[in-house]
């Protein structure tokens, strides 16, 4: 098969699709975790998926599932045409651990306090032997660094002299360096300043675009999300309750717990903001079961996880 | 004018505190000045080491051993037992003073995570009967009466049951409730609230912001929330302070700050918030990262980051200048004889816009 | 402020919008883990002291025999028990020589000898026997200190990286071990093995690596699980790169500290052992069977017992106060800025 065939049937498929994903954590013998709940939702190229959620809504055990830092319970996971949620061959492991990179939380405990910046950047073409000599190994890092917006004089800096944003910075630089296919970002804003916030993420916006990577951008900050994503999904308890491009979610939500996330995110407009009122949304007592719903398409590209009952009920309403 | 008419609870002149580290001493609080009137809520906004809650810290005698306060006075005003006014300078009192009389009584503190403020070994009725009972002459039934009361108040359903109930049986919003319950036990004057919201989710924030809006709206209670989130602020300040290195760079009313900033960083700090009704506008940031307080800071702490810098800003460090009796920023832009410079037209743009919203 | 006088001038007015090159920052650039831990550490004066006092310890238990008239082992039946004489002191009337009124010395035919920490029952120069002591006892303690880190760090990094069934068998051992009483242990060894310092290491090490194992094992839980290992992981390091430079690295602190704990315990439980009798062979002496000797005429000569025992507590004191303040620099908690 020759690239060029090959690139047009990459271009046809997704990047990655997961296939009612469930990540289950056994506690003890009578008590199981269910983080993840039969999730399925599909990344294509380029894109920027929003995974939004509250803490324990399973929305970083989605991402480090496909990024097998776990082993699944069940379901299925292709990335580049393979599948990786079982066990992995030598060849899988390569592509998982080249094609697909992660950007952590918190960018302290994300960089090894011991290895200075350059080392940890050139921690991936270390491992899988990219380069030639000592000198393109430092001229990877040094055009890493200056894409995330650092200067060469930081690669010999241990993280602590670095302020946090540029601590992120060298976070994206190791993802990078390996020319990912898809990025795995993990509340990567979330510790960060709000001025620092906006600065990381107009740089993955930018990286997206320069690289036509994508991006898998898991946050809790509902207008960040907004401002990045593509495609949108609303993870609740485990369960992706709503899934669609970011205009369905943001302006034709349908599900309560959707409008209850978004009703909540404070806007920063006093007159306004003052006495609005909150839409609340407590699964429990509206009596909504996840595991009975059903994904039903409201459209093309718009989701929803509800029973026929509760889709007519809730369409109605919006 | 109203401002006279109001009484002051709290006045901080001239604040400066600054740690000694290995690298040497850090000015963190670098000169602030801040007047709270009795029923406001003021927010005081500014990223991470901008000195807003060692501000705060300072006001109720927390102190880590490295620190030591320059300069200043915080002068508190409140009733003592005998119901007479007293004003006293609370950096002038001894812990043992301020612990007796002030912390709990008078100024009581929530604090970001519930977890670490609440004991796991006590119910939560203990805990708050033991702040309850802090007032001298409360029998046993009425202080359980009191605690029931304040957990009805702080918005926890079935407070007879939850009573008995540990910290850890408790979701992390109740668990806020129950300690913001816990610093109310003995009808404090002022609350403050170090990001009081930032470890719970959007949906429960919101809740709790109410919560604690209702409670002032009920007991007139003087409000300082810390904060680094603008919807925040927007929710629920009357007055805004923004910090920057340790120093006030902008204070003014809720409205002042949001429609009428005047100091580049809260242009930038405003501007860094994705708009909601432009999601396609590009988010603007402020380039670089705070400064390192370890080095002296010649001109305006400001001045490196700053799109808009005068010549003098490298050199003169710039005082506070008056808008209105209310508004006021330190900003060379607003001396007589600065080049005049609007505010960057997408924050324009964006004001009106909201302006346009409130209308609508 | 005077606010009519504030008015810029033209120049001062000037927009000089944002000078790039300031902001690219050495904010943070100076800072250096070594440095700010050599500052605590030093800042911390018990610290200081201990260090200088276990300078000056080891630099006696080096030099001292080396350059000492008497060797340890020179016994000389008409030069007992002499008490302690120390030229330049000697002539404020303390450490003279003299027992009761009468020079010892005279009396004993070696008028011109002087023998700082005087001589025990066998004539021999106690302040020799003190310092080789000494040189023994360090020896001894750094060698079973140096078996328990080989030791406990292996066995600890293998059961907190691998995890699962390993660790669970690896726990079980340990704790057969530390249920049967570490002195029958060490009893039994030095028993059926030659009496030497080898022995004594080993029986010293037996038991000894358990706590640094336990240590290493809960950092390693700890930073197994921090994001820059998990990191690491998913760039696909080997387990054999993520031990040696994450874990190993980050681990060092701990390690250390632990050492400065464990030196003082093995000098103990040396000199404890000499006490009881089993200690090194004569006519090698170690602290212990110093303080062993002493003490069996301590009521008639007490420098004889006192001054090693002073040396053992100095040491042991010391080592104590240096793990301590080293536990403050190291620690990460301390270093909030």
């Amino acid at each position: 098969m020759n690239a060029q065939t090959e690139r047009a049937e990459r271009a046809g498929q997704p990047l990655l699709e997961v296939e009612g994903l469930r990540q289950h954590f056994r506690m003890s013998r009578h008590y199981t975790v269910k983080a993840v709940d039969d999730v399925s939702f599909t990344i294509h190229r380029g894109e920027i998926f929003g995974l939004v959620g509250e803490s324990g809504s399973g929305k970083s055990t989605t991402g480090r599932s496909i990024i097998r830092l776990y082993t699944p319970t069940a379901g299925r996971i292709r990335f580049c045409g393979q599948d990786v949620s079982g066990r992995l061959t030598a060849q899988q492991t390569l592509l998982l651990r080249t094609r697909m990179q992660m950007i952590f939380q918190d960018p302290i405990a994300s960089l090894n306090p011991r290895e200075k910046v350059i080392d940890i950047i050139a921690e991936g073409i270390d491992i899988h032997h990219m380069y030639e000599s000592r000198a393109q190994r430092r001229d990877m890092v040094l055009a890493m660094l200056r894409k995330v917006g650092l200067a060469p004089e930081h690669a010999d800096r241990y993280p602590h002299q670095l302020s946090g944003g540029q601590r992120q910075r060298v976070g994206i630089a190791r993802a990078l360096i390996m020319k990912p296919d898809l990025i795995i970002a993990d509340e990567a804003i979330s510790a960060l300043d709000v001025s620092i916030q906006a600065q990381v993420v107009n740089l993955l916006k930018q990286i997206q675009q320069e690289t036509g990577c994508a991006i898998l951008f898991i946050a809790h900050d509902l207008s960040m999300v907004r401002y990045i994503s593509d495609t949108i999904g609303v993870l609740h308890l485990g369960h992706l309750v709503e899934l669609g491009t970011t205009q369905d979610v943001f302006e034709h939500a349908v599900h309560p717990y959707t409008r209850a996330l978004l009703s909540a995110i404070p806007r920063p407009n006093p007159l306004l903001e003052r006495d609005r009122p909150i839409e609340s949304y407590d699964c429990r007592a509206a009596g909504v079961d996840y595991t009975k719903g059903t994904l039903h398409h409201l459209s093309d590209t718009h989701l929803l996880l509800a029973t026929d009952e509760e889709r007519d009920r809730w369409t109605r309403g919006a | 004018m109203t401002t006279q008419e109001r009484e002051t609870i709290l006045r901080i002149s001239d604040l400066s505190i600054s740690f000694n580290t290995f690298a040497g001493r850090v000015n963190a609080i670098r000169g602030v000045d801040l007047t709270l009137h009795r029923g406001e809520t003021l927010a005081i906004v500014g990223e991470s080491g901008s000195g807003k809650s060692v501000t705060v810290k300072s006001i109720l005698g927390i102190r880590s051993s490295n620190e030591r306060v320059d300069h200043g006075s915080i002068e508190f005003s409140y009733r003592d037992e005998s119901g007479q006014p007293v004003t006293r300078d609370l950096l002038k009192m001894s812990d043992k003073q301020l612990q007796r009389q002030i912390r709990g009584k008078h100024i009581a503190l929530v604090f970001q995570d519930p977890m670490t403020s609440l004991n796991p070994t006590m119910t939560i009725g203990a805990q708050i009967m033991e702040g309850v009972r802090r007032k001298k002459g409360v029998s046993r039934q009425a202080a359980r009466a009191r605690s029931l009361e304040l957990l009805e108040l702080v918005g926890i359903p079935d407070a007879a049951a939850r009573y008995g109930h540990y910290p850890h049986q408790l979701s992390g919003g109740m668990r806020q409730r129950v300690v913001i319950a816990i610093a109310l036990a003995c009808d404090p004057d002022l609350l403050i609230c170090d990001e009081p919201t930032t470890a719970l989710d959007v949906t429960v924030q919101a809740k709790i912001l109410d919560l604690i809006k209702d409670i002032q709206r009920k007991t007139g209670l003087t409000v300082i929330y810390i904060t680094h989130d603008l919807g925040v602020v927007a929710r629920v300040a009357d007055t805004v302070a923004v910090m920057y290195a340790g120093k006030l760079v902008e204070r003014g009313t809720v409205q002042d700050i949001f429609y009428r900033p005047a100091h580049p960083y809260t242009w930038g700090l405003l501007l860094s918030v994705p708009d909601m009704d432009d999601p396609q506008a590009k988010l603007y940031t402020i380039p670089g990262s705070p400064p390192n307080l370890l080095k002296p800071v010649t001109g305006d702490a400001f001045a490196p980051r700053n799109e808009y810098a005068l010549a003098i800003d490298s050199q003169r460090e710039p005082p506070m200048f008056q808008i209105t009796p209310e508004h006021a920023a330190a900003t060379w832009l607003l001396c007589p004889g600065a080049p005049d410079v609007p505010m960057p037209a997408a924050l324009q743009r964006r004001i009106e816009h909201m302006l346009k919203e409130v209308q609508a | 402020m005077d606010k009519q006088e504030l008015r810029l001038t033209p120049e001062e007015a000037r927009l000089t919008g944002l000078s790039r090159e300031e902001y690219t920052d050495s904010n943070f650039a100076g800072h250096s883990y070594l440095h700010e831990i050599l500052i605590t550490l030093f800042s911390n004066r018990a610290t200081a002291i201990s260090l200088a006092c276990i300078a000056v310890i080891v630099l006696m238990a080096i030099f001292a025999p080396i350059l000492s008239p008497y060797s340890y082992r020179e016994v000389h039946s008409e030069a007992t028990n002499l008490p302690m004489r120390i030229p330049g002191l000697e002539k404020l009337g303390i450490f003279d020589g003299t027992r009761a009124g009468v020079d010892q010395y005279e009396r004993h035919g070696v008028p011109d000898e002087y023998h700082y920490f005087g001589t025990d029952n066998l004539g021999r120069d106690i302040w020799t026997r003190v310092w080789t002591g000494t040189r023994i006892s360090l020896l001894i303690a750094l060698l079973a200190v140096a078996l328990d880190v080989l030791i406990g760090v292996t066995y600890g990094m293998i059961a907190g990286f691998f995890g699962g069934r390993a660790d669970l068998i690896m726990q079980r051992v340990i704790e057969v071990l530390t249920g049967i009483p570490n002195l029958i242990i060490m009893m039994l060894l030095l028993l059926v093995m030659e009496p030497g310092i080898p022995t004594i290491c080993l029986a010293l090490a037996i038991t000894g690596w358990v706590n640094m194992s336990r240590i290493v094992r809960a950092q390693v839980l700890r930073i197994k699980g921090s994001e820059y290992v998990l990191a690491s992981r998913t760039l696909g390091s080997p387990a054999m790169r993520i031990i040696l430079r994450k874990i190993l690295p980050n681990t060092m602190g701990q390690i250390i500290i632990t050492f400065m704990f464990s030196v003082p315990n093995a000098i103990f439980f040396e000199a404890f052992l000499a006490f009881i009798g089993l200690g090194v062979p004569i006519p090698m002496a170690s602290l212990g069977t110093l303080i062993n000797d002493g003490y069996k005429s301590a009521m008639l000569y007490p420098y004889q017992v006192l001054l090693p025992a002073a040396v053992l507590s100095v040491l042991m004191l010391s080592f104590n106060l240096l793990g301590d303040g080293l536990r403050d620099a190291i620690d990460p908690q301390m270093r909030s800025m």
